[in-house]
């Protein structure tokens, strides 16, 4: 049994300590009102954050300047294929899911090739194919108002004893992420690749391969998340997926993934999802403006990583 | 291959000095493909007239993507400059309208916020990306809070200096020519400028010749302050009132303009020069050339990731040919 000792020690206790910190604040404020409805919502939305917070962090696990910038985009696109294909009617919903997997696949295999024919920065890859699909989507999806078919929409909303089911969804992807990156050979070669990309190479990793995984598998991510956030909130849009950027990054880095790769942190990410859906709830009971939100938002964020610390590795 | 004698080593170092001129002109080539794609489309737009409209808004863009360059040469990354722009944009249209003082010194103490967050980093060891996209959090609501709906209206001495006319040459392009030669001068061709820019390339060299690497990070980041500001009031000048959203597309523009302009993410090899008609080619890009193409807006954002994938692809070509 660990010492509670070395639970502190633990980086992800610390995310889900500050989650439970706002939620207390927020239920406090509330005098005990809606507390557990809190959780409920909480879980339901963090599950958003946690799909693409897996996949930026095995982006970022692969190494300084590997960063997916393209999920917003991704995840917009994703949601306007998804309801296309589904049409409205119950029967399309599998192949409205596949599509939208298919869809980002794509455009993860898309950024590897970017990155790898090119040769240039993660960064610059993915924000020039966001523009690309940001403009297909606006194309794409234009002028129509595409609802999800009413049984998806349903289901993306379901609960079981409070408990709601897109949350067990998001439990069990990140315990397969969990055994995919500290059990399986790919996760431990992306860690090791992160470490020392040249060391890895030499002992024989399938560099290349795995990050073409990586990108894929971060891509497959948005393009899911894309097609359940359609489903939660009854319609694709171009915008859907805006707050993933910031989200999916703040996620990783304060659940205690470091940001100069080789280190991830599974657990980690669904507790800084929880505290940041938390956070929001609870400024959101506060009754603060929307412009305080975001200052208050902003501020957190930052004093966290500052209280985070950074790694003595650099960049 | 089939050549039997390698190359001499004169030889090689001439292909080598070919691709590295060809690479340092691949900005300016860039640019002049665009302008001629412009000329052909549309004679009547190479004129002083059609430049001034054209390059409008290009002028706030290059004083971003300066802002931009400078954490760049750091091997920083600032996420927040397009809020932060759009916070000043605000300040310009109200405080510093109403109040001249009171808006100077809020101007002057958001450019200190920048020099602070740039000690915070380097002391705190913290990942730029995620400070400064938490920074943009906060300029964001700060605008919000301080310009609730869109309006307010610029000084009339900024609206006089922006709406100058300059006899032969358009302003904005006067306006450009001055920026990457003053940039140029105080970062290529100075000796501070040249340690700024070691700090990126070698910190541990600078570290131990002696100079702080704390005073590089605060110096860059206070100039990523200074410039933004400029940017952010260059541009209420021109467009005469204010909204919070006002400079959100500039920090993926300003990121694309570094990297256009021969900047590179990490070692300190930047080219302000190179910046600045980078941003300007984004500009030029961005409308006056889709719209003589008759490009649906539908595909306008996406035309700057083909121009950016493009000059990245002949960069990349240039570069293999000449290793």
């Amino acid at each position: 049994m660990p010492s509670f000792a070395k639970l502190f020690a633990t980086p992800w206790i610390w995310s889900f300590l500050g989650a439970l910190l706002v939620w207390l604040a927020a239920v406090i404020f509330t005098g005990g009102h809606g507390a557990g409805g809190m959780i409920t919502a909480a879980l339901s939305l963090a599950v958003f954050t946690v799909i693409v917070g897996l996949g930026q962090m095995f982006v970022v696990t692969l190494g300084p300047g590997n960063v997916d910038l393209s999920l917003p985009a991704n995840i917009g696109l994703a949601s306007a294929v998804a309801m296309k294909t589904m049409d409205g009617q119950d029967s399309l919903i599998a192949l409205g899911l596949l599509a939208a997997l298919a869809c980002g696949v794509v455009i993860g295999l898309a950024n590897y090739a970017l990155i790898r024919v090119l040769r240039i920065p993660p960064i610059i890859a993915t924000l020039s194919s966001s523009f690309i699909i940001l403009s297909t989507d606006i194309h794409y999806g234009r002028g129509l108002q595409i609802k999800p078919p009413e049984s998806f929409a349903d289901f993306a909303n379901v609960q079981i004893l409070g408990f709601p089911i897109l949350g067990l969804f998001g439990v069990a992807l990140a315990v397969v992420a969990w055994a995919g990156l500290q059990r399986m050979v790919y996760g431990r070669s992306v860690l090791a690749i992160g470490q020392n990309m040249r060391a890895a190479k030499l002992a024989g990793i399938p560099v290349e391969r795995v990050r073409m995984l990586t990108y894929t598998l971060s891509g497959a991510l948005g393009g899911i998340n894309g097609a359940l956030l359609a489903g939660y909130f009854r319609g694709a849009s171009v915008d859907i997926g805006n707050e993933y950027l910031l989200s999916s990054i703040a996620v990783v880095v304060i659940g205690g993934t470091s940001v100069a790769g080789g280190k991830a942190n599974v657990p980690g990410i669904w507790g800084a999802s929880l505290f940041l859906v938390l956070l929001l709830t609870m400024l959101n009971t506060f009754g603060v403006s929307a412009g305080l939100r975001l200052l208050l938002t902003g501020l957190i964020i930052v004093g966290v990583i500052t209280a985070a610390g950074g790694h003595k590795t650099g960049r | 291959m089939t050549t039997a004698a390698p190359p001499t080593a004169a030889q090689s170092r001439a292909s080598r000095n070919r691709a590295r001129l060809l690479r340092t002109m691949l900005p300016a080539l860039s640019m002049a493909l665009i302008l001629l794609a412009i000329a052909w489309l549309n004679p009547r737009a190479i004129s002083y007239f059609g430049f001034s409209l054209m390059l409008n808004l290009a002028i706030p863009i290059a004083l971003a993507t300066i802002a931009q360059m400078f954490v760049i040469t750091i091997n920083e990354l600032d996420l927040s400059i397009g809020t932060f722009v759009g916070f000043v944009g605000c300040v310009t249209a109200t405080w510093l309208h109403d109040a001249p003082l009171l808006g100077a010194l809020v101007l002057l103490a958001s450019i200190g916020v920048y020099a602070g967050l740039g000690a915070l980093i380097h002391l705190r060891n913290l990942p730029s990306i995620v400070v400064t996209l938490g920074m943009s959090f906060v300029w964001q609501g700060l605008a919000i809070l301080l310009l609730p709906k869109p309006g307010g209206s610029a000084p009339d001495w900024l609206k006089g200096f922006m709406g100058l006319k300059v006899p032969f040459v358009p302003f904005p392009i006067v306006a450009a020519v001055v920026i990457a030669l003053v940039v140029h001068f105080a970062l290529m061709r100075s000796a501070y400028g040249t340690v700024l820019r070691g700090a990126g390339g070698n910190p541990q060299a600078i570290g131990r010749a002696g100079w702080s690497l704390l005073k590089t990070k605060v110096v860059m980041f206070a100039m990523t302050g200074l410039f933004g500001v400029i940017s952010g009031m260059a541009l209420i000048g021109i467009t005469t009132s204010a909204d919070a959203n006002i400079g959100n597309g500039y920090t993926l523009l300003s990121i694309a303009g570094v990297i256009l302009g021969g900047g590179e993410f990490v070692g300190g090899r930047v080219s302000p020069i190179g910046a600045v008609i980078g941003a300007l080619t984004l500009a030029l890009a961005a409308s006056p050339l889709l719209t003589f193409m008759s490009i649906p807006p539908d595909w306008q954002v996406a035309a700057n990731g083909v121009i950016l994938i493009s000059v990245l692809a002949a960069r990349a070509l240039i570069s293999r040919k000449g290793a």
